[in-house]
């Protein structure tokens, strides 16, 4: 008798470090019994066994930047019931999104000596930007455990359980002293997702912001905090706004305010 | 006339990243090899401009989520040496204990669930799990003790967040390192069992001729084997500080690539990664590491790529036994951190990352900003010897059918562990046979 049909994974890399589909390799206790539930039909860092969909769920890592890629996002969409973005690259564009506020032809120059050779987009884009997402997991990297979590959703068709607050709340459960109250220590937790455990703040440093907004964040509140308590220069408060998650739009808009206050104030010649 | 044929691989599997394969050969040789990276380029060298210098180790980390940690430790030892700052003894031994961690992770990662498959004839570490469930689940056990290291020590294993220029965020306390070790020296007699079972392998038949023999690359350190310092030697003779780099290599940009092309100034092609820090630094290693290699009669000099395999897994042995000896003697450092304050200045620093040696180089303003950055990764230093290889290697294969030719091509590619990501700054694999399957009438 043939065995009943497995759901279909795939796992689809964009520009990226290819930190977050690690994650899943990094499952060491679950990969094999993962491997026995689903069928992990495309998975090139993994597998040179190339599956054709449609398949059930999509991974998908990286941000778009460059035009083939804009095309091969919606191939993948086509074959996929399900899409999930992992990580900061495919949600929010990655650390690639600074050219997003540069000129990327500079950048090329510095990199690579002939730039003529290479095509590249103007801008590094989320996968949102381009096809409907079912579902974005944030973090730079992501949580292996949230991973597994998600995969367990959408095979079993119900909402994901990765909840959206802040830093803050998983710095309480640790039992962790607020590195912000207690130090004076500039810190992202208060619109940062959580995820990642609050790890930043366990190992005496402020959070930077790898995992991006949380639902609802008032950037513009906590930058206006930064700078008033702790006296955080503008750099450093566009500095951590645009690092992992440039581009996600409750950082993009607050880092573009953040710019050109500080140019308004330096032509005032007020700072 | 002679059939000009070509073997192209659109989409390298289980190397990290997006390369592709383009050989075109036919009965009279191999005319043309390419192996192309057409992962996008990211631009970190550029956007690094302007950016704090306390960022760099966090914003170079995400070159590569399969190394990381050398991406850390290279662009801390850069800045440092800029700042003409030396960290403690205690701290540099941290700093040693978390690099055999990601020695571990990536070599394991490499070793049971990329390079074995070719191997044993399977497609995949899940596959071959079927039938040599044992030698995947240690391959397994053996790479989550290396993210346990990481993960103590860095907060997390991939893009840890804990190391800092000047020393750490936070040290750990003698007791945290208790259950670890535990970890470690049962993870250590399985990696005493990897190096059996690698060595049992059957490996093609591939030796350079005289005239083609490779130049291996890497750091030696008078005192232990290398990883954060030392001085770049070579097997011709070459023995540099890493501070005159820049005289003796260059990196080219080659049309049919994103990554960058290294050679060594008017000798060509050259190897870095596990076998040329073996073949270089094999006194160094450690009692145990040498007696397990005596055990399976693996010689302490090896030039044929396909061992690799086993020299990684040599690599992960000696990574154990030496965490096990840092956490044994660890005293905890007083303070995390030296503490930094930028100058203008310019510094450059080299490290061993799994794949081989990885140089970094930076100028900073007085205030702190990085005003220019380089970075050049083991990848894109093995690039021209890989395709090398291919085409030294391929005469030789071409009886064989071409799923098999395809399949030797991507094995012999694996043997150097090629890290895409961090070579883009760019890899993809396209063989072509004169006249083949492309129907080109070149040859």
């Amino acid at each position: 008798m043939q065995e009943p049909t497995k759901p279909r994974l795939a796992v689809w890399k964009f520009a990226s470090c290819d930190g977050c589909q690690l994650s899943l390799l990094d499952c060491e206790d679950e990969l094999l019994q993962l491997a026995d539930t689903i069928d992990i039909a495309y998975f090139m860092e993994a597998s040179s066994r190339q599956v054709a969909g449609p398949y059930d769920l999509s991974l998908v890592e990286g941000s778009i930047t460059t035009t083939e890629d804009a095309l091969r996002i919606r191939e993948v969409r086509a074959q996929s019931r399900a899409l999930v973005t992992i990580g900061a690259c495919a949600t929010a564009g990655g650390i690639q999104a600074l050219r997003n506020f540069a000129d990327v032809e500079e950048f090329t120059a510095v990199v690579y000596a002939h730039p003529q050779y290479i095509a590249t987009l103007a801008t590094s884009t989320p996968i949102s930007a381009h096809v409907p997402v079912d579902f974005e997991l944030q973090g730079c990297p992501i949580n292996k455990r949230q991973l597994l979590e998600v995969i367990s959703a959408f095979l079993h068709r119900r909402p994901p359980q990765v909840p959206p607050h802040s830093v803050c709340v998983e710095c309480k459960i640790r039992g962790n002293v607020c590195v912000w109250v207690a130090h004076g220590t500039p810190c992202m937790g208060p619109v940062t997702h959580a995820g990642c455990g609050a790890i930043c703040p366990t190992y005496n440093r402020g959070c930077y912001s790898c995992y991006g907004p949380k639902e609802n964040p008032n950037t513009e509140s906590l930058c206006h905090w930064w700078r008033e308590e702790l006296g955080a220069e503008r750099v450093t408060i566009i500095e951590n706004l645009r690092n992992f998650n440039a581009a996600a739009p409750a950082f993009e808009r607050e880092s573009r305010r953040q710019a050109s206050t500080g140019n308004q104030e330096q032509a005032d010649g007020q700072d | 006339m002679a059939r000009t044929k070509t073997i192209k691989v659109d989409y390298l599997a289980r190397v990290e990243g997006e390369g592709a394969l383009y050989i075109r050969y036919d009965d009279g040789g191999v005319h043309d090899v390419k192996l192309k990276i057409f992962e996008p380029p990211r631009f970190f060298e550029g956007f690094l401009r302007g950016r704090d210098y306390l960022e760099a180790p966090d914003i170079t980390a995400r070159i590569c989520g399969i190394c990381p940690v050398a991406y850390q430790m290279s662009s801390l030892h850069a800045i440092e040496d800029a700042l003409g700052l030396a960290p403690t003894p205690e701290l540099r031994a941290l700093r040693r204990l978390i690099y055999c961690g990601e020695w571990i992770e990536s070599h394991s990662l490499h070793i049971y669930m990329l390079h074995a498959p070719d191997f044993l004839g399977y497609e995949s570490a899940v596959a071959m799990a079927k039938d040599h469930p044992q030698i995947v689940q240690d391959g397994l056990a053996i790479k989550k003790a290396g993210n346990a290291l990481v993960s103590l020590l860095g907060g997390r294993e991939i893009h840890p967040i804990n190391v800092r220029v000047g020393g750490f965020y936070r040290v750990p306390v003698r007791a945290e390192l208790e259950p670890l070790r535990q970890q470690l020296l049962r993870a250590r007699d399985l990696a005493v069992e990897g190096v059996r079972w690698a060595a049992s392998l059957s490996f093609p038949k591939f030796e350079r001729a005289a005239a083609d023999q490779y130049e291996f690359v890497a750091l030696s350190h008078p005192n232990e084997y290398p990883m954060n310092e030392g001085r770049i030697v070579s097997t011709r003779g070459l023995d540099i500080p890493v501070q005159a780099y820049d005289a003796h290599f260059r990196e080219e940009h080659i049309e049919y690539s994103n990554a960058l092309h290294s050679t060594l100034v008017e000798r060509g092609a050259y190897f870095v990664g596990p076998m040329a820090r073996y073949n270089l630094n094999y006194d160094s290693l450690s009692p145990l590491v040498q007696e397990t290699a005596e055990d399976v009669g693996f010689p302490p000099f090896c030039a044929n790529p396909f061992k690799s395999i086993v020299v990684r897994s040599l690599e992960v042995l000696y990574a154990f036994d030496e965490a096990l000896r840092i956490i044994d003697n660890y005293q905890q450092p007083q303070q995390a951190y030296l503490e930094t304050k930028p100058r203008e200045s310019h510094g450059c620093a080299a490290t061993e990352a799994p794949r081989g040696l990885l140089y970094h180089s930076y100028g900073i303003d007085d205030k702190g900003k990085i005003t220019d950055a380089r970075i050049v990764a083991p990848t894109s230093q093995n690039q021209k010897t890989i395709e090398d290889d291919l085409r030294h290697m391929l005469p030789q294969y071409l009886h064989l059918p071409e799923d098999r030719l395809q399949a030797q091509c991507e094995q012999a590619i694996r043997n150097y562990d090629p890290c895409i990501s961090c070579s883009t700054h760019f890899l993809q694999l396209h063989l072509e046979h004169a006249g083949g399957n492309s129907g080109g009438n070149d040859g």
